[in-house]
């Protein structure tokens, strides 16, 4: 729908821009509605009553979360794990694709086809866990960090983008004495930053987000991440989780709603500070997916 | 006595070029020693978390009892598999998780193609943008924000909706422990959560046709609808194709993280499916036989799905995803 269409309005483009709207709206109304009840004055809301706007607005109930031992220590692990997690993640990952791209490597493709097989074959959730029982790593964040030090999606993808990198470049630092170590930190490392900055987003977002490893993995609360309070605080209606870290009696006398609402917003609060980035990067990512080899 | 002569001759040839096949594949493994070591960190990653937990798949075949260990642990044959198969909640946990899979085939899988064809006729670009990022948003939430959302929205207590209704008919309904509703809840949460994400491939397919076939198009006197149907949607057609074929291939991976957070008692019933399943017995309950062997189910048709899927694929022309 290029430069002939260029004229005003049809009915047929009002409908169009209306649903478009019209959903847009859907995906936003809840942000806006837990938004705004997290952001009114614990004073004066009113539980049950259905209020778009605060009334008084306050920021008391993150000062509260933000005091209670509970979120400090979830918050403090999440943080770590993400951190620390990205950059194995991003260490093992690149440089076992820069392998894989390696055409006359003795192996390559048993090892190529050995990744892409845990694709399509998971042995399941329990076996899983017996191993990192096994490995002693329950209640230790290293279990969040290890089970996904990589994986065949991200191998891939990034192995196709080094595969596009010029090879003229590596044959020159190959003459001028790089041996394959060389060439790998400083050549094809500097060449792959848009795919690293990719990946970093990736990485970082799936450990923030992960519920399903900590769910299993972590039991200890002292342990939790974020996403494993929040379920507590939210859907458990969990008042105890919160209630634990100390309260004083005028903290206990905060609405339970304002305080959950808030909770809920900081977990997102990374991801739309980052959501620039992950839109314009993400794209390009999806698009590469591909197992070709 | 020629004859013995030459075969030994031809067998010693055979011998040192065998002894020199060796030698240039050591030659090559040597040379290429960086790279092994390079590639060291996910090749032991690989063989540790995702290659040695299927040597527990042997579980689903023993009465495993964590005191005898892996090895100690009798073997019972398929009898944990007899049980799974005879168990009548067994075939409940197979029908919420085609049902799922088939409310998510019809009711999710046409939406982002739709969103597509409809942000596609969006001549405005700052609107389109917008409105883009906005529905590309909620991808990139948790499930545990998203169930926290749902919840907001829905729960007798909290939820927004409830709270209309209560100001309006002096009435709330209890919608997340409702069991007619709950497949609907969870489709509707996958399409809240990633139909506009989904829209990016058909998107990426759009843009790549060429413009002067909507030009002869609007010669030839055809309206914006005989535009879409005959030139945008014929060019969109394999990547549907494939897509569909995929997602018939996952027909029995229901996502774990978005179905425990919505799971409660009331709705169990129609809720859990193998994953849940295999988590309760085998983690919580610690019936590990029997979690190994749902979970080993699962796996074993899921593979079998997806490689058909790929088979098909490849039958239709296109390249297949392997």
């Amino acid at each position: 729908m290029s430069s002939v269409t260029k004229k005003r309005l049809t009915a047929g483009d009002y409908i169009i821009y209306s649903i478009i709207a019209a959903i847009s709206i859907i995906c936003l109304a809840p942000f806006l509605y837990v938004v705004s009840i997290s952001l009114t004055d614990p004073e004066v809301y009113v539980p049950f009553e259905f209020n778009l706007i605060p009334e008084k607005f306050s920021l008391d109930s993150y000062f509260y979360l933000l005091s209670t031992n509970s979120f400090l220590s979830a918050l403090k692990n999440t943080v770590y794990i993400t951190v620390v997690g990205t950059i194995f993640n991003l260490i093992v990952t690149f440089s076992m694709a820069y392998g894989l791209t390696r055409k006359s490597l003795p192996g390559r493709k048993f090892i190529f086809y050995a990744v892409i097989f845990t694709l399509v074959f998971n042995p399941g959730i329990v076996p899983n866990f017996l191993l990192v029982q096994e490995l002693g790593l329950i209640n230790s964040h290293w279990s969040l960090i290890l089970v996904s030090l990589t994986n065949a999606w991200s191998l891939l993808v990034v192995k196709s983008f080094m595969d596009s990198l010029p090879a003229e470049l590596e044959e020159a630092a190959r003459i001028d004495g790089c041996n394959d170590i060389g060439v790998f930190f400083r050549i094809i490392i500097p060449l792959s930053m848009p795919a690293i900055a990719t990946f970093t987003l990736f990485f970082a977002v799936a450990h923030w987000n992960t519920y399903f490893n900590a769910l299993i993995y972590l039991t200890d609360s002292s342990k939790w991440t974020l996403q494993m309070l929040i379920k507590t605080l939210v859907i458990d209606s969990g008042s105890d989780a919160v209630g634990q870290a100390g309260a004083t009696p005028e903290q206990a006398t905060l609405p339970q709603e304002t305080i959950r609402m808030a909770s809920i917003v900081l977990a997102m609060l990374p991801i739309l500070v980052v959501y620039p980035f992950l839109q314009k990067y993400f794209a390009k990512g999806v698009m590469l997916g591909s197992i070709k080899e | 006595m020629k004859n013995t002569v030459v075969n030994s001759n031809a067998h010693l040839s055979i011998m040192s070029k065998k002894t020199s096949k060796w030698q240039i594949l050591w030659k090559q493994i040597v040379k290429h020693k960086y790279f092994y070591l390079l590639m060291l960190p996910g090749i032991l990653y690989f063989i540790i978390f995702r290659y040695a937990p299927m040597w527990g798949l042997a579980i689903a075949f023993k009465d495993y009892s964590p005191f005898k260990g892996l090895m100690g642990s009798p073997w019972v044959g398929f009898k944990h598999f007899i049980d799974l198969f005879t168990y009548d909640y067994f075939y409940t946990l197979l029908r919420n998780t085609l049902v799922i899979n088939f409310m998510s085939l019809i009711l999710y899988f046409p939406v982002p193609i739709i969103l597509a064809l409809l942000l596609n006729e969006i001549r405005h670009d700052v609107f389109k943008r917008v409105n883009q990022s906005i529905i590309y948003l909620p991808h990139f939430l948790s499930w545990v924000v998203v169930a926290g959302l749902t919840f907001f929205m829905l729960s007798t207590d909290v939820g927004a909706i409830n709270k209309l209704l209560n100001s309006w008919f002096g009435d709330t309904f209890a919608f997340l422990s409702n069991d007619n509703l709950f497949w609907l809840i969870v489709t509707f949460q996958s399409i809240w959560k990633d139909a506009g994400w989904g829209t990016i491939i058909f998107l990426a397919a759009i843009a790549g046709v060429n413009p002067s076939l909507y030009e002869a198009a609007v010669v030839d006197g055809a309206n914006r609808w005989r535009q879409i149907w005959h030139i945008t949607l014929p060019a969109i057609r394999h990547v549907i194709i494939i897509l569909l074929i995929l997602r018939l291939g996952s027909m029995m991976d229901v996502g774990f993280e978005q179905i425990i957070l919505m799971l409660n008692p009331l709705v169990m019933e129609v809720g859990d499916v193998f994953d849940t399943y295999a988590f309760t017995q085998g983690i919580l309950r610690g019936d590990t036989s029997i979690g190994v062997a749902v979970g080993m189910f699962k796996g074993i048709i899921g593979l079998i799905m997806i490689l058909g899927a790929n088979w098909i694929t490849k039958k239709f022309g296109n390249e297949g995803i392997m």
